[in-house]
């Protein structure tokens, strides 16, 4: 009997990561959502350096021009480049969506878990405090909190964060609470494993998949409640600038300069669209369902 | 000219991975007044044979590659949509696997029983909602439901499991079809339901002189109300013969395997129980649930008494089988002498230590000597972790292996098992049902335990598959001294493995012996009907039996 | 069910509660009082209005005697529009608000369900792909863009239709009902479509069609019910959502209803409105989360059951 290094002698097997993986390469949509999502964030990192005029830049005496070969995407009212604007307000809308997802990700997930891995009261109590903050009209707490304070971007992170992270709560805690039953962590207990080991052996690598879908799919929701905090003027403050301020600011001349709308407008339902289509094909492709046919 | 005739019936499924001829050249007949039996093991295709017939397979990835089922002189492959709705409501009728699944629990259950009546595709057989009612009440009495009038307007969740199933058999004779299809009808019943059912569509048939077709992937179900068998195997028709044919002269290899799979008789090994040697004793152990159905509205606490006070020993080396029917808490007091079920009264003890007295931290000692096998292969293993992950674990974390020679400890578990070291690098979803099996016994052996409780380890799977398990939990047993707790709602297999068996019914022990004293003279009313209910690969004493009930 | 409902309604007690004190503390924290914008205002005459309003007594006092004047049903007067009381207020804006939730919400159930109910019959197929993607962009399409886009549109460039006012001119309210019901519509054609692709895999429709029932009856009567809870169950938090924006749609329209008032109640600091308007919203939105419960319970014979049962 040979102990040669059990890789030499191995078929290499394709766990469910890779098999995801594969799934998701033969979504186009989704491919392309994530092409573009990695093309703006790119963008957004290297603004600062790429972006074809100052930020600050007007031409008051050029005014608000329409798009031209100086000015791709046009000029607003102060002859400022839009496609400079529009690149530094794709900043602070993808900022405030991954940093405020973040803060919904972390508080959510640790809820979320604790309550469901350690169950019975503890979880009834965790999750009637969920049941009672879904019942609060949140949407006018922002608005309120944002009046009240100022507005203000941190405050904006946690106020969205502070949102979302209820229903990843829910989403973890039901993962958790099924896999908690599951054979295979009865299995580890019966093992005697410990129970740090069941959950970051056991637990965790299992809940992932569907953290993931819906972590992809808060970052759009959160950009929206931004873009339509920004639009009542209650978001993002000028200087800074952000593509539902863009919009507010577009509605107010779009029967002159349509333009100022329709690009910003463009820029973030693109972006939307890409995170929603990457969020259905991770959904698609994670689903355990689809992987045993 | 038969009432149906199959002819060269092809079905392929398109699928992302490939082409699957899940059907491929299938023919056979059957006559009015006469049971065909399709046999086979999963993946055969024996369902999709009959899902066919009557255009119920999903479409995409199904295609109908070719071949003709002649019914009454109407090809059911090429008819339109509007004559295929005439056959379904009027013709063939079909009887699904899962009664828990097969109605809609949103309709009660007299509206689903009489929509082949009032909504009758020929206007001219179309009733009235009180005379289907009448009718559908009439019916719900002859196959057995008690009180139809007021059963009439209950919904399916308001039924057992059995109740179910006579509900759909009610449904599918409501239009008095000429063919009856019986997909698995008592796969998902327990062994005395099972028995009910069969004698009440052998009965029903006979009175209405109806053809019959039974898909079934057990023999010993079919032994006694089928007149031809066909035997299937990976999309193919194996051997196709009378019920006497198949059973007692069968030439065909594959039957002949499948024939030799059914455990049957008594164990053939010596038992190697030490007399002397209590090593678990389990004294009047309770273990309750809060109900959580119904105590979420405000009602009083409910407990679901799993486990209500059972007391029994597991002698040192011996096989005890524990017997039992869906909800009787055989599984519970599994995993209560494990402690992976809070114990609500009562002691378990091992080698005369208290378990539900120590700490987490005392019992894992003690883990190290007693494991499990799960029923479900497709639940036991963690998908995310590979075979080698899996067996690692346990050797690593109770230091019976050392970074140096894991690998070659892992590598002889596999051979303990039976499987390729090559696929170690494998992933659980890339084994079949069995192999999984083989891996989850490799786990629970890796710690080298003393006791192993093994939890219905071979229900979830096909008879041949099954047969080599039990050899290979045999034989394991056998080379490692182990002492074992076998579970299972089959009474053959808990014969064919055990030494001694306990009977258990709604979380109490109804009986207890040596296997074979108790299998010759049962004292317990409940035992001697479930030992009556177990079907056996008999045509002739299968038929006595039937005649009898 | 009454019970059931009662029981609800008591739980929503400490709700309420929560969400009077929160937005008591938050709008008494806020810099600058609400006469602070009117700077022309002289001292003695804002101690005086400050005293007319309870404005000078500690803050635990103004909240006990805020919640008092609540259970009596009266949210006192608006800072803003002297001699009108926030009850005036939240009456005149009520209606305008209410029916265009109602006409947002029929747009909403109707185009969604039918949507996602088609694309369900034909997975994967054109039948599928076409509600579906309008639906994506639906989704992407926020209210405050789709808004102007439509204003641009239908009646700047088309003129087919008013672009703002309500009940003013015939076909006024067809624009803002549109903007403020389709992201409803397409999150409902989503959630239905997969809610009915789960029914319609389940083994009981399998066990219809096997009985020779009709497409149409497999479809309405026995998928339909079970597929459409997913819907039921969002329609609470769909209204939550259409209230936040109506703030949107009615800015854009300018309609003088509640949303419009609430967002300039946010910007002059009117206290006793923003507070009102919150207790009301709050209200209302526990309200309708009741009534989508329940009518997920009555859908579910087992759960109707259950509930009866007690």
């Amino acid at each position: 009997m040979d102990s040669n290094s059990l890789d030499t002698m191995a078929e290499k097997g394709t766990s469910l990561w890779e098999d995801a993986w594969i799934k998701l390469r033969k979504n186009r949509l989704a491919l392309m959502g994530l092409g573009l999502l990695i093309f703006l964030c790119l963008v957004s990192l290297l603004t600062p350096w790429i972006a074809p005029y100052g930020y600050e830049e007007q031409d008051l005496l050029m005014g608000a021009t329409p798009p031209s070969a100086e000015h791709w995407l046009g000029t607003d009212v102060f002859g400022r480049d839009m496609l400079t604007r529009i690149m530094w307000g794709g900043r602070v809308s993808l900022m405030v969506g991954f940093i405020a997802t973040a803060v919904a990700l972390a508080i959510g997930v640790i809820y979320g878990a604790v309550a469901g891995y350690v169950g019975g009261r503890v979880d009834a109590v965790m999750m009637r405090l969920v049941d009672i903050l879904y019942a609060l009209p949140f949407m006018i707490f922002i608005i309120l909190l944002m009046v009240v304070f100022g507005r203000n971007l941190l405050l904006l992170f946690f106020a969205i964060g502070a949102v979302e992270w209820l229903t990843m709560a829910r989403i973890v805690r039901g993962q958790v609470m099924s896999l908690r039953k599951q054979e295979f962590v009865e299995a580890a207990h019966s093992l005697g494993l410990s129970q740090w080991i069941i959950i970051r052996r056991h637990i965790i690598p299992n809940t992932l998949g569907p953290v993931i879908v819906y972590t992809t799919l808060t970052i759009p929701s959160v950009m929206l409640l931004e873009a339509f905090l920004s639009f009542l003027g209650l978001g993002i403050q000028p200087p800074q600038s952000s593509w539902g301020l863009l919009i507010n600011y577009g509605v107010e001349t779009m029967e002159e300069y349509p333009w100022l709308l329709i690009f910003p407008g463009i820029a973030l339902s693109l972006t939307l669209f890409a995170l929603n289509f990457l969020g259905d094909g991770l959904r698609d492709a994670l689903d355990p369902r689809t992987s045993k046919d | 000219m038969a009432l149906l005739e199959v002819n060269g019936l092809k079905v392929h499924f398109h699928t992302r991975d490939g082409l699957v001829k899940a059907v491929d050249d299938v023919s056979f007949s059957v006559d009015c007044g006469e049971t065909l039996a399709i046999v086979g093991e999963s993946g055969s295709g024996k369902s999709v044979t009959c899902y066919s017939l009557l255009d119920l397979l999903p479409k995409p990835p199904a295609k109908i590659e070719g071949g003709t089922a002649v019914f009454d002189g109407i090809d059911l492959l090429t008819c339109d949509a509007a004559q295929m709705r005439r056959f379904r409501s009027n013709d063939i009728a079909m009887i699904f696997q899962d009664p828990m699944t097969s109605l809609n629990p949103f309709i009660t259950v007299g509206e689903q029983l009489i929509e082949p009546l009032i909504y009758n595709p020929d206007k001219s057989r179309r009733q009235t909602r009180p005379d289907a009612r009448m009718r559908a009440i009439e019916l719900l009495d002859e196959v057995g439901i008690i009180d139809p009038e007021k059963r009439f307007d209950c919904y399916p969740h308001e039924f057992s499991g059995g109740m179910r199933q006579r509900v759909m058999i009610a449904m599918a004779l409501i239009n008095e079809p000429r063919l009856l299809i019986c997909d698995e009808p008592t796969t998902a019943l327990d062994v005395t339901i099972q028995a009910q059912i069969l004698a009440l569509i052998k009965t029903l048939q006979q009175k209405r002189n109806v053809a019959v077709i039974f898909i079934s992937h057990d023999l010993g179900v079919v032994a006694g109300i089928a007149d031809k068998v066909v035997v299937m195997c990976e999309g193919t028709v194996r051997e196709t013969n009378d019920a006497d044919g198949i059973f007692y002269r069968t030439q065909d290899d594959y039957t002949k395997k499948l024939l030799a799979a059914i455990p049957e008789g008594p164990k053939v090994m010596q038992s190697r129980a030490q007399a002397d040697s209590t090593m678990i004793q389990v004294s009047n152990l309770k273990t309750y649930f809060r109900d959580h159905s119904k105590a979420s509205i405000g009602a009083a606490k409910n407990y679901i008494k799993a486990v209500d006070g059972v007391s029994l020993q597991i002698q040192r080396g011996e096989i005890l089988g524990l017997v039992g029917e869906s909800g009787s808490g055989k599984s519970t007091l599994g995993r209560s002498i494990l402690q992976l079920a809070p114990i609500t009264e009562g002691s378990v003890s091992f080698d005369g230590t208290e378990l539900n007295t120590l700490t987490p931290k005392q019992l894992v000692p003690w883990r190290r000597k007693m494991q499990m096998i799960f029923q479900d292969p497709y639940a036991s293993l963690n998908p995310r972790m590979t075979v080698y992950e899996t067996l690692a674990e346990p050797l690593l974390y109770h230091g019976l292996a050392h970074s140096k020679n894991i690998d070659q400890q892992v590598q002889l578990l596999m051979d303990d098992v039976g499987l390729a070291r090559a696929s170690l690098r494998k992933y659980p979803h890339e084994f079949s049902g069995g192999q999984r099996q083989r891996i989850a016994i490799g786990r629970a052996i890796a710690t080298k335990p003393e006791l192993i409780i093994a939890d219905e380890p071979v229900s979830a799977l096909d008879v041949t598959i099954q047969a080599q398990v039990l050899d290979l939990i045999l034989n394991l047993v056998e080379r490692h001294n182990l002492t074992m707790l076998f579970i299972s709602h089959d009474l053959s297999v808990v014969r064919y493995i055990s030494d001694r068996v306990v009977v258990m019914n709604k979380g109490v022990i109804i009986e207890c012996g040596d296997t074979e004293a108790l299998w010759a003279n049962p004292q317990q009313q409940y035992t001697q009907q479930l030992l009556k209910a177990i079907p056996l690969a008999d045509p002739k004493s299968e038929r006595l039996r039937m005649a009898d009930s | 069910m009454l019970r059931f409902a009662l029981g609800r309604l008591l739980q929503a007690i400490p709700v309420l509660l929560v969400v009077i004190t929160m937005t008591f503390l938050l709008v008494h924290s806020a810099p600058g009082g609400p006469f602070s914008a009117d700077k022309a205002v002289p001292a003695e005459v804002l101690e005086a209005l400050e005293a007319q309003y309870n404005l000078d007594q500690p803050l635990w006092q103004q909240y006990i005697s805020y919640l008092g004047d609540v259970v009596r049903g009266d949210m006192g007067p608006s800072f803003k529009y002297p001699g009108r009381s926030v009850n005036e207020l939240i009456l005149s804006g009520l209606g305008t608000t209410a029916e265009l939730g109602l006409y947002a919400m029929m747009v909403a159930v109707f185009i969604g369900v039918i949507a996602g109910v088609t694309a369900s019959m034909r997975p994967n197929t054109m039948q599928d792909y076409v509600p579906m993607t309008a639906a994506m962009i639906g989704i992407c399409m926020p209210s405050f863009l789709l808004g102007p886009l439509l204003v641009l549109v239908f009646g700047i460039h088309l003129e087919w239709l008013p672009v703002s006012g309500w009940n003013q001119i015939p076909g006024d309210k067809i624009l803002p009902a549109i903007t403020l019901g389709t992201g409803y519509a397409a999150y409902i054609a989503r959630l239905s479509r997969g809610g009915m692709l789960e029914v319609l895999s389940q083994d009981y429709i399998r066990t219809a069609r096997a009985k020779g029932l009709s497409e149409f009856l497999i479809i309405g009567k026995h998928a339909l019910r079970g597929g459409l809870i997913p819907v039921v169950a969002f329609l609470g938090p769909a209204f939550a959502g259409l209230l936040g924006g109506s703030f949107v749609v009615e800015t854009i329209y300018q309609i003088p209803g509640l949303g419009r008032f609430y967002v300039q109640a946010a910007f002059n600091r009117d206290y006793t409105m923003i507070l009102g308007t919150t207790v009301f919203f709050a209200t209302l939105i526990i309200v309708f989360n009741l009534l989508s419960d329940m009518l997920a319970v009555w859908l579910n014979p087992k759960l109707r059951q259950q509930v009866r049962g007690v």
